[in-house]
């Protein structure tokens, strides 16, 4: 009688536990717990760098003449729209692990050679579009400012209150990846980052940091505003 | 042990034991069963985490013109089915458990394939009038229930489609991921916005293989649910095939 009471027993707990699990994991804004999220970490790290292996393997570019679509919405960190009292006062500051740290001047960078290419945007809330972006790519600003070969990140500063992120060197090293100053054929609004912001249709929308400031080449990996919060640091598309 | 598998038991000579049961599911059948019911679980609740960071189809701004009854501006969904909080949470649990669900997937694929117990699950083309003829049942248009193997020809429907649903998943979550370096699998499912849809519409998918599947296990063949934890099987559909 013992046995078979233990047994009914252990049924009745199978009976309700294993369905509950599914139900307990689903328990709303759960993260697993101090006991996982070490594990969760190591599996996110691996997939950041399945990302770049995979971009360094496929190395493909985005076909840069699709059709336009849909309308590109306006985000910004600060409580209301950053926008320069004075352009001619700024300067896009490249330095860090660099030979000839530069400051570029709005009429410096349009006279270096642009870019352009009508391209989808990812966000990584889910949403698409397609826009024309036009820009200097940033291996020409790269070429000018010469890169230690220490450098292995590249970190990119706003004045769009803290935002900041920070990208391995081979995606801002990407034939596409561009410092835009023009979007849909006009010179870029403060709505989409002016003066000056980072581009790219390999990399997730909060990668691609607008109101430029700063660009810092390092040998450490930077942090970033969206990424320290739990975004994939990757982000490539 | 393989043979007891699709065969009744042999007549015992040491004592009557009519309902001696079968060896139905063999361990790693069971542990990938409830391994993947919950990480599905886990990536449908993460899934519509992620979903409701932007709750429509096609591109931002615009209209796509498919079916959606979730659409944002139509039925939100209720928070008790989401996973991950907000759009990070959702997405850290969504890409960790993206790799066991693959990988449970693939050990059972393997499984199946390399046991020969394929044969008992997969729907082929000379299943088609045991299909009817369980759909003539179920509408009680006939008043027996079919003979049948282990599974009849509407289960093995519902597992072969399950199958390709989880290949569906899979494919369309990796054009989601990697647009570009994988753009021509993203091109497969009709772009990004088409991928995009194809997955959200296997999660629908997904849940009304769950909800049939709960309710024909508990009305049809309890039996069945002790089969699948224990892997033993005394119900009445013990014939062979």
């Amino acid at each position: 009688m013992g046995e078979s009471r233990r047994i009914i027993a252990r049924r009745d707990f199978l009976r309700v536990a294993v369905p509950a699990l599914p139900a307990a994991l689903v328990a709303c804004g759960w993260n697993g717990g101090k006991q996982l999220q070490p594990l969760f970490n190591r599996i996110i790290a691996a997939n950041n760098r399945l990302g770049e292996g995979l971009q360094a393997v496929t190395h493909r570019t985005a076909d840069p003449r699709q059709v336009d679509r849909g309308q590109m919405p306006a985000y910004f960190i600060s409580d209301t729209m950053p926008m320069l009292v004075d352009p001619s006062g700024w300067r896009l500051r490249v330095g860090g692990l660099v030979r000839q740290p530069t400051s570029f001047t709005l009429p410096m960078l349009a006279q270096l050679p642009h870019i352009g290419y009508t391209v989808t945007h990812h966000c990584v809330e889910g949403w698409s579009v397609v826009k024309a972006w036009n820009g200097v790519p940033f291996t020409t600003i790269a070429a000018l400012v010469e890169p230690l070969p220490a450098a292995r990140y590249v970190r990119f500063d706003s004045f769009d209150s803290d935002y900041m992120n920070g990208w391995d060197i081979a995606s801002a090293m990407h034939p596409q990846t561009i410092l835009a100053d023009a979007f849909e054929g006009r010179p870029l609004a403060p709505m989409h980052g002016a003066p000056l912001r980072l581009y790219s249709p390999i990399k997730l929308g909060y990668k691609l940091t607008k109101y430029l400031t700063t660009v810092t080449f390092t040998a450490e990996k930077p942090g970033g505003y969206w990424e320290d919060q739990g975004y994939p640091w990757f982000g490539g598309l | 042990m393989t043979t007891s598998i699709d065969r009744p038991p042999e007549p015992q000579t040491s004592g009557p034991r009519p309902h001696a049961p079968l060896l139905r599911h063999r361990g790693l059948v069971r542990l990938t069963h409830w391994l993947h019911a919950v990480f599905l679980a886990g990536m449908i609740g993460s899934g519509l985490q992620i979903y409701t960071a932007y709750a429509h189809i096609g591109y931002h701004g615009d209209t796509f013109g498919v079916p959606n009854p979730f659409d944002g501006t139509r039925m939100a969904l209720p928070r008790q089915v989401l996973l991950g909080g907000w759009l990070a949470g959702g997405l850290r649990w969504h890409f960790v458990l993206a790799w066991p669900f693959v990988l449970t997937g693939l050990a059972y694929v393997l499984f199946l394939a390399f046991s020969g117990e394929w044969r008992a699950l997969l729907f082929r083309p000379r299943d088609v009038p045991g299909a009817v003829q369980m759909g003539r049942y179920y509408l009680r248009v006939r008043r027996d229930h079919p003979p049948q193997g282990k599974h009849n020809a509407l289960q093995k429907s519902a597992y072969s489609f399950v199958l390709v649903l989880a290949v569906v998943s899979v494919l369309s979550g990796f054009a989601l991921a990697k647009p570009i370096q994988l753009s021509w699998l993203t091109a497969l499912f009709g772009g990004y916005e088409w991928a995009r849809y194809w997955h959200f519409v296997a999660v629908w998918a997904f849940t009304a293989f769950i909800v049939v599947h709960v309710i024909a296990v508990l009305a049809s063949d309890p039996a069945s649910l002790r089969a699948i934890i224990t892997g033993r099987y005394r119900g009445r559909h013990t014939a062979g095939g």
